[in-house]
């Protein structure tokens, strides 16, 4: 029998970025005992990189916004393939969480009238983003940390101990989602009993008993090689999730960042904020020309300037002109990006030129941009005030993830949830700038609040953990140790990246993808033999090659998908198939784990879904052209429904208005 | 353009350890990170070091880089001299768990004695409203990313571990300062003096200001001036203010 220290809880939150956080806030205010589990040092998480703000339709620098031009736009970025109801939710939920944030202590940058300031951000229609600089993130973090720290506090007044009821195990690392046992071996029907996984400072194994488990571990960039994501980004939520028998969706969906730095190449792929392009930065080629404008596509014409002129203009003056398309969602920038280099027309290290040294005074530069003036000059020394930087797309955030009920961030394994990056729907096939922000807030309370309801409803009847898996969870991390002369855990890594970004990158072909699925697979035999040197204590190389098999497995789910979906949609181009097909809008592609991986095979089963119907009142929130552009002739509402062929926002917006839900 | 370099590391844990050479390549643009990071790929795949962004923004690579507390990922190898020996140790102030990575417990520790903020009754979530140039200062303090260089550095704690106990240590009573100077904290309303307790229960007269946690921030926070200085000047205010003196002593204000 495995040893091992053991704990039990009532809910367990695995993650502690602004996601596990706030679920973990949420449990506690509501009653119960509550674990958070990090594999960094509490505050470290990856939430903090984030820059340029918080999506919530406030309406603090332009009353005409509301949650409905919020979903729209939202839907418009995802390019209607978002779960429609997780919009929604999101929309209608975010500017709450926000304010609540201000009363944990958040020191957001004012307006005039001393509101939250809102900025403007990529396929936002009005100014948006509550923000502190370009250091959102950290705000969110530490609120969030200093809220579980008041917590604490409270516990230790009325109990003496600071750990009564939320506890944070700081670098610990989950390795299984553990299940009950209990109903005849039928493993579908099994629910969460706890999890198992080991500490990284003495290497020592744990479990923690608890009948509700949140999944809130963020990402999977560390697949790719280029990206913007930090060492925990490993897609280690999505693994556990699969392995306990969920099921991932819109796991071809990745979001290239279309500005992190190119030069020098050690820090190639770090984040460069859309807010420099928010706040009037320019995008241009080797030849000094703004391109963006040759690479306006059809569905958002009507929205985005023609014109440098005007483009300028909207900076002063946002009711008389449209916006730069500079401004356009990510994922349009990104593969112009790209198509500028391969045009030969990039910048020496093999970017462009994003350029906010002419257009703003140094100043304005310096109180605008801090961390990013800051970034250029220690790690490029390039001074942002005084001439252009070079960029170019990054890997940086997944859309696909565990298959979730929107309204309880369920998964369909009982007593498992899923909030922030590692949860699927919400984005669609592309995500917003400044809605990651917001729907880990929105979603991360839903994912507290259920999961603690879930507990109470578990009392008296609470799972039990199975000896037998946790025996199999210790073999399977001890493996590494018994491998003698074992592959090296980083050259594996260093292998998976590069096929990942060669062959299932920005711009993604057939053949590519069946040699990825090929190469992936024979990865993952070779993964199963990594070894490593030394012993258990704080040991780098164990902890990489046992984080090589959720990065495997996600990587697998990512080609298999990419391969599946014949259209180009959002974070998904195929050079083969470059349109995008309204047939496809209805299709969810569905990853669960294969019943018994052959060698040479994939792990991954696909299962295609229909995505669930647009509500009615949400579709006529759009105008029939629109909406002809996204959906099949046999989804268009009714003729006599009476949607108007063009909606004009601003008419819209000022009918929704009174009605606006805050 | 590469070159090879001499990377002497500190390897052992609370037991003992030593320093370890390693011959290692460095290429155009790096930071000693990058150096540290191939060191692990290619010749010691256990060496324990902490990080995560990469981007300055974390705060987990703190180390000792030629003597001085630095973050590893920030620190490019253009800005140290030419062809010496780098000597990487972890931060000395804190008990080393293994290599260069430490155990920062003291810290979270020292965090869960601050009293957190304190909302102001009557005021709902959506309705607070606060000038940019009264939230500047308090801004500037929670741009820290917690690396603890300052706690690491600081003279008070550095080689006196009989100090802990009674010091929360620069990042700590900025923290205090960031509260106290939050525009719309409701400590005194609830009789929590923030100023007092620095003094009396934090070990701000420990701090005799000699700037060492200001010169070796990396978000560049005038933590001495901005942040101490003000707090020592308000609490000493207090105390020896002959007036707040009598208005204590005849009950016309809370202590």
């Amino acid at each position: 029998m495995t040893e091992v220290e053991r704990h039990g809880y009532d809910v367990v939150v695995v993650g502690a970025g602004g996601a596990g956080l706030r679920a973990a806030i949420e449990a506690r205010e509501h009653g119960k005992r509550t674990a958070i589990i990090c594999k960094s040092l509490f505050g470290k998480a990856h939430t903090v990189m984030a820059e340029g703000g918080i999506a919530a339709s406030m309406g603090n620098v332009n009353d005409q916004d509301n949650w409905q031009v919020h979903f729209r736009d939202t839907m418009r970025g995802g390019k209607f393939l978002n779960h429609w109801r997780m919009a929604e939710l999101h929309a209608k939920e975010a500017p709450e969480r926000v304010w609540e944030l201000e009363t944990w202590g958040a020191l957001f940058d004012r307006t005039k009238d001393g509101r939250i300031s809102q900025r403007n951000f990529g396929g936002h229609e009005y100014p948006r983003l509550a923000h502190v600089g370009d250091r959102t993130g950290l705000e969110l973090i530490r609120t969030l940390q200093q809220k579980v720290v008041s917590l604490q506090q409270e516990d230790f007044r009325e109990h003496g101990d600071y750990e009564a009821r939320i506890k944070v195990f700081q670098e610990y690392t989950v390795t299984r989602v553990l299940k009950t046992a209990d109903n005849g071996g039928s493993a579908a029907d099994d629910r969460v009993s706890g999890v198992f996984g080991y500490q990284r400072e003495s290497g020592r194994f744990f479990v923690i008993e608890a009948p509700a488990v949140v999944l809130a571990t963020g990402g999977i960039g560390k697949s790719f090689k280029v990206t913007s994501n930090s060492w925990e980004y490993t897609g280690d939520g999505h693994a556990l999730a699969l392995l306990a028998g969920a099921n991932l969706i819109n796991m071809e969906f990745v979001q290239f960042h279309p500005t992190g730095m190119v030069w020098p190449p050690s820090v190639k792929g770090i984040l460069v904020t859309e807010s420099v392009r928010g706040d009037g930065g320019v995008l241009r080629n080797s030849d000094g020309k703004r391109f963006m404008f040759d690479y306006i596509p059809d569905v958002f014409r009507e929205k985005y300037a023609e014109t440098e002129e005007e483009g300028d203009r909207w900076y002063q003056d946002q009711a008389n002109n449209r916006r730069p398309p500079e401004l356009l969602p990510r994922d349009e920038v990104a593969r112009a990006i790209n198509s500028e280099v391969k045009a030969g027309r990039g910048t020496p290290h093999g970017g462009v030129f994003l350029d906010v040294s002419t257009r703003l005074p140094a100043e304005e530069i310096r109180r605008r941009l801090p961390s990013m003036h800051h970034q250029f000059k220690e790690l490029a020394d390039v001074d942002i005030t005084a001439e252009p930087m070079e960029v170019g797309p990054t890997c940086h955030y997944v859309m696909g993830g565990v298959e979730v009920d929107p309204d309880t961030a369920s998964s369909c394994v009982p007593g498992l949830f899923a909030a922030g990056e590692v949860a699927g729907g919400m984005h669609g096939s592309n995500r917003l700038g400044g809605n990651s922000l917001s729907d880990l807030l929105v979603f991360g309370r839903r994912a507290g609040l259920h999961a603690a309801e879930y507990a109470e409803a578990a009392d008296g009847n609470r799972p039990v953990v199975d000896q037998e898996q946790i025996d199999a969870a210790a073999e399977e991390a001890l493996a590494p140790f018994a491998a003698e002369g074992g592959e090296n855990p980083y050259g594996l890594h260093q292998e998976l990246q590069q096929s990942m970004n060669d062959l299932v990158g920005i711009i993604r072909r057939e053949g590519e993808m069946e040699e990825a699925l090929h190469r992936l697979s024979a990865l993952r035999e070779r993964a199963e033999q990594a070894g490593v040197e030394g012993h258990r204590q704080f040991n780098p190389g164990w902890h990489l090659a046992l984080d090589l098999r959720n990065m495997l497995l996600v990587s697998e789910c990512v080609a298999r998908a990419a391969l599946e979906r014949q259209e180009s949609r959002g974070g998904h181009t195929r050079e083969d198939h470059p349109a995008m097909a309204a047939e496809w809008r209805r299709v969810l592609l569905a990853c669960s784990l294969a019943d018994k991986p052959v060698p040479g095979e994939g792990a991954i089963t696909l299962q295609r879904k229909p995505n669930p119907p647009i509500r009615e009142d949400l579709l006529a929130l759009f105008g029939a052209d629109e909406l002809k552009k996204y959906l099949t002739e046999d989804e268009m509402p009714d003729a006599e429904a009476g949607l108007p062929p063009q909606r004009a926002d601003a008419d819209a917006d000022k009918k929704t208005e009174n009605g606006a839900e805050h | 353009m590469s070159y090879e370099a001499t990377f002497r590391v500190w390897r052992g844990d609370a037991d003992g350890g030593e320093l370890t050479d390693f011959q290692v390549e460095v290429n155009d643009g790096e930071v000693v990170l990058d150096v540290v990071h191939r060191i692990q790929a290619t010749q010691a795949p256990d060496l324990a070091v902490r990080w995560n962004c990469k981007a300055g923004k974390c705060g987990s690579c703190s180390a000792e880089i030629n003597g001085r507390p630095r973050l590893m990922c920030m620190t490019r190898m253009s800005t140290l001299p030419a062809g010496e020996t780098v000597t990487i140790t972890p931060m000395r102030t804190f008990p080393v768990l293994r290599d260069l990575v430490t155990n920062v417990g003291f810290n979270y520790q020292k965090a869960r004695e601050i009293p957190a903020f304190i909302p102001p009754q009557g005021v709902k979530p959506g309705e607070y409203r606060m000038q940019q140039e009264d939230v500047n200062r308090s801004q500037e303090f929670r741009k820290c990313i917690e690396c603890f260089l300052c706690q690491d550095t600081c003279h008070v704690v550095r080689d006196h571990e009989e100090n802990k106990p009674a010091f929360a240590g620069p990042r700590f009573l900025m923290r205090i300062a960031e509260l106290d100077m939050h525009p719309l904290d409701a400590a005194a309303d609830s009789g929590l003096d923030r100023k007092k307790t620095a003094q009396e229960e934090h070990g701000l007269g420990y701090c005799n200001i000699t700037k060492c946690c200001t010169e070796v921030c990396p978000e560049g926070i005038k933590i001495t001036d901005n942040a101490l200085i003000p707090l020592k000047e308000r609490a000493v205010d207090r105390k020896y203010d002959p007036l707040v003196w009598l208005g204590n002593k005849i009950g016309l204000r809370r202590g």
